[in-house]
């Protein structure tokens, strides 16, 4: 049973993700839709960023320095690699002293 | 210079290894919230690999433990992986037309955030490979992570999993803010991202909103605002 549930939830995202991309195979003309698709995925990411990050960790005050840190880092161009684990020291050191 | 398929693949696999251990953390946690399901680490571990969502499996999870009806889950899983539709569409913009659909079909197969991030933000036309180099790295971290939350939730130290749960949102962060530091119109809308983001969840009339419901919410809302107020000319992008 809980198999059939896995294959049918497994079904319905995997429509929702390959449709658009198999179906749209022309360059959209119109420039709202495009200037939206262009915003979609830095809005996205901010939103699902913040607060977010504040939240993830043991403290609030490791996730705000994860966050201070990562925006900082990104800023002078990191790569993704060393902003993600740079944060993720902060925070691991941070929690040595806080919690 | 244009790049091979090859270097494509590599470069997509280095980018895959930040973005495999953020879900190696998220789903050892989600690992966790399974075997409370009373899910086997097979069945986590195959459910991870089918969906690649993390609040929709989060989501499925529970819905398990309470004896949801198959209907229930459909919906609500389709509600909560809504946004894939959206990414997938934006993706499909960074897409030359020449792409076979069978490179479409595994693309597909593994939107998710990180990979839709990582991948749509590149200047030029995107290479599937990329997406397959990522893939190839970051959905076994993914699967992994979940088996073992389900097999020893309770023997990693809180701390380390504590410090590696930033790290997808590093990531993110890694992603919009140089594209916000060159130009002034991303950069106001990240702060109005975050504002909006914050209010949606402090204030108590939006508890009972879903975190998927409330990311859809908010990017349809914010893009098209800013789609309307600022449309992007026709040489960019």
């Amino acid at each position: 049973m809980i198999y059939l549930y896995i294959f049918s939830m497994a079904l319905v995202t995997y429509l929702i993700r390959v449709l658009p991309l198999t179906l749209i195979r022309k360059e959209i003309t119109s420039t709202l839709i495009k200037s939206f698709l262009y915003y979609v995925p830095y809005v996205t990411l901010a939103v699902m960023t913040f607060p977010a990050i504040v939240f993830a960790t043991s403290s609030i005050w490791s996730g705000i320095a994860a966050l201070v840190v990562a925006i900082v880092l990104s800023w002078y161009e990191r790569s993704l690699f060393q902003v993600a684990m740079i944060s993720c020291v902060v925070v691991y050191l941070m929690e040595m002293i806080l919690v | 210079m244009e790049k091979s398929n090859i270097q494509w693949f590599k470069s997509g696999m280095k980018n895959g290894i930040p973005i495999a251990l953020g879900y190696f953390a998220v789903a050892f946690s989600l690992g966790i919230v399974a075997k409370k399901a009373g899910i086997t680490a097979f069945q986590a571990g195959l459910t991870s690999f089918a969906l690649h969502a993390s609040a929709g499996q989060y989501i499925a999870f529970t819905l398990i433990a309470g004896h949801a009806t198959l209907l229930e889950m459909v919906i609500m899983e389709a509600i909560a992986n809504a946004r894939y539709m959206l990414m997938s569409c934006a993706m499909s913009q960074k897409l030359d037309s020449s792409v076979p659909t069978w490179k479409r079909l595994i693309m597909g197969y593994f939107i998710t955030d990180e990979i839709f991030g990582v991948a749509v933000t590149v200047p030029e036309k995107l290479n599937p490979f990329y997406c397959f180099g990522m893939a190839s790295v970051a959905s076994p971290g993914w699967v992994l992570g979940t088996v073992f939350g389900v097999i020893l939730g309770n023997v990693l130290p809180l701390r380390v999993v504590s410090a590696l749960s930033v790290g997808l949102y590093g990531m993110f962060i890694a992603i919009f803010v140089p594209p916000a530091r060159k130009n002034k119109i991303i950069a106001g809308i990240v702060a109005v991202s975050f504002a909006l983001s914050f209010l949606f969840n402090q204030l108590p009339i939006f508890a009972g909103i879903s975190s998927g419901i409330k990311i859809i919410l908010l990017t349809v809302v914010i893009s098209l605002g800013a789609a309307i107020l600022f449309p992007v000319k026709e040489e960019r992008q």
